[in-house]
């Protein structure tokens, strides 16, 4: 039995090439896992059946930077583990898409000392920032709708 | 105090030249470097203080000198006893011997005394550091370290911040 004798004849649909690309890659979006503090306690709750961060295509977070094409920085980064977050985000594919969870992330929030990272654009591009300390799930959901608005943008000429 | 304790006390007292304070029933032996390590092989082999719970260090630049207290937590299993040590440091160029070949679990506890306050372990087997990156500078919990405060952007200051943040390249 094939699709058309279930549903029907489906018809034509007609699109361009950058509209189905943009649309695939919002919506499998796969994160990497990057709990770094409290703000990845909140990350396990959106992803949770609470807030379902699977609704929104984001299935499953990989623990392996080979497999994701988003890294969401949770949490505050020392300045020992910056050379590690940078590896990891060299060793993501293109395309790939960085989200600052929460004040540590973004911009160091109450660590302005030595150890800590000053907000993570120091080591790697951010797409987008998300306040709060930490941020809910609604945040950073609302964040990554963000980036889905984003990448949704994308023009085919910024690919090659 | 009890009564074991007092007597273990009092022999650091009369073998080792101890000093003795005791402050809310906790007694503190503060001795010489040189006296450290025949005093710990004292406690450990004579007085069943078979384990050695914290060593730290304690900088009180710049009211106290000498600068730095060196301090040392241990533990008897069968007496159920702790017992601290403390050895004041001089500030220039601070070195204690090393607890490693009495208690291996001194091996990392000195690594980042050494990491953090600067203060050497004469003979210690792997004297890296343990917290900070390999090629830090300096030692961050000494209390002349710079904290390395970095200017915070508000709206009246965030443009001209901005101008000379270093931002990462894809």
């Amino acid at each position: 039995m094939g699709l058309e004798s279930k549903t029907g004849n489906m018809g034509v649909v007609t699109t361009t090439l950058e509209n189905v690309v943009n649309w695939s890659r919002t919506n499998s979006m796969w994160p990497l896992l990057f709990g770094l503090a409290c703000c990845a306690i909140e990350m396990m709750g959106a992803q949770a059946s609470n807030y379902d961060l699977s609704r929104f295509g984001m299935e499953l977070n990989r623990a392996s930077p080979r497999q994701s094409d988003l890294m969401i920085v949770a949490g505050r980064v020392s300045r020992k583990m910056a050379p590690v977050l940078r590896q990891l985000y060299d060793q993501m594919p293109d395309p790939k898409w960085v989200l600052a969870m929460g004040d540590c992330a973004s911009c160091g929030g109450v660590f302005n000392n030595y150890a800590v990272v000053q907000g993570v654009d120091e080591v790697v591009p951010v797409d987008v920032y998300v306040s709060g300390c930490p941020p809910r799930p609604e945040g950073l959901i609302h964040g990554i709708v963000t980036l889905h608005e984003k990448v949704k943008k994308e023009k085919i000429t910024h690919w090659a | 105090m009890n009564e074991t304790l007092e007597q273990i006390v009092k022999d650091m007292k009369e073998r080792f030249a101890a000093q003795i304070t005791e402050y809310a029933g906790d007694s503190t032996v503060i001795l010489t470097p040189e006296y450290l390590l025949d005093a710990v092989q004292t406690l450990r082999g004579e007085h069943n203080f078979n384990m050695l719970i914290d060593a730290t260090a304690v900088d009180y630049w710049p009211d106290q000198e000498p600068r730095f207290h060196m301090v040392y937590h241990l533990y008897s299993m069968l007496n159920n006893l702790i017992l601290r040590l403390r050895v004041p440091l001089n500030g220039n160029a601070p070195h204690v011997p090393t607890l490693e070949k009495l208690y291996p679990a001194a091996n990392w506890k000195e690594r980042e005394v050494w990491d953090m306050f600067g203060i050497t372990f004469d003979g210690h087997s792997d004297p890296r550091r343990i917290v900070m990156p390999y090629d830090w500078q300096g030692h961050p919990l000494r209390k002349d370290y710079p904290l390395g405060y970095e200017e915070v952007q508000f709206t009246f200051n965030a443009v001209e911040i901005d101008k000379r943040k270093p931002y990462a390249k894809e």
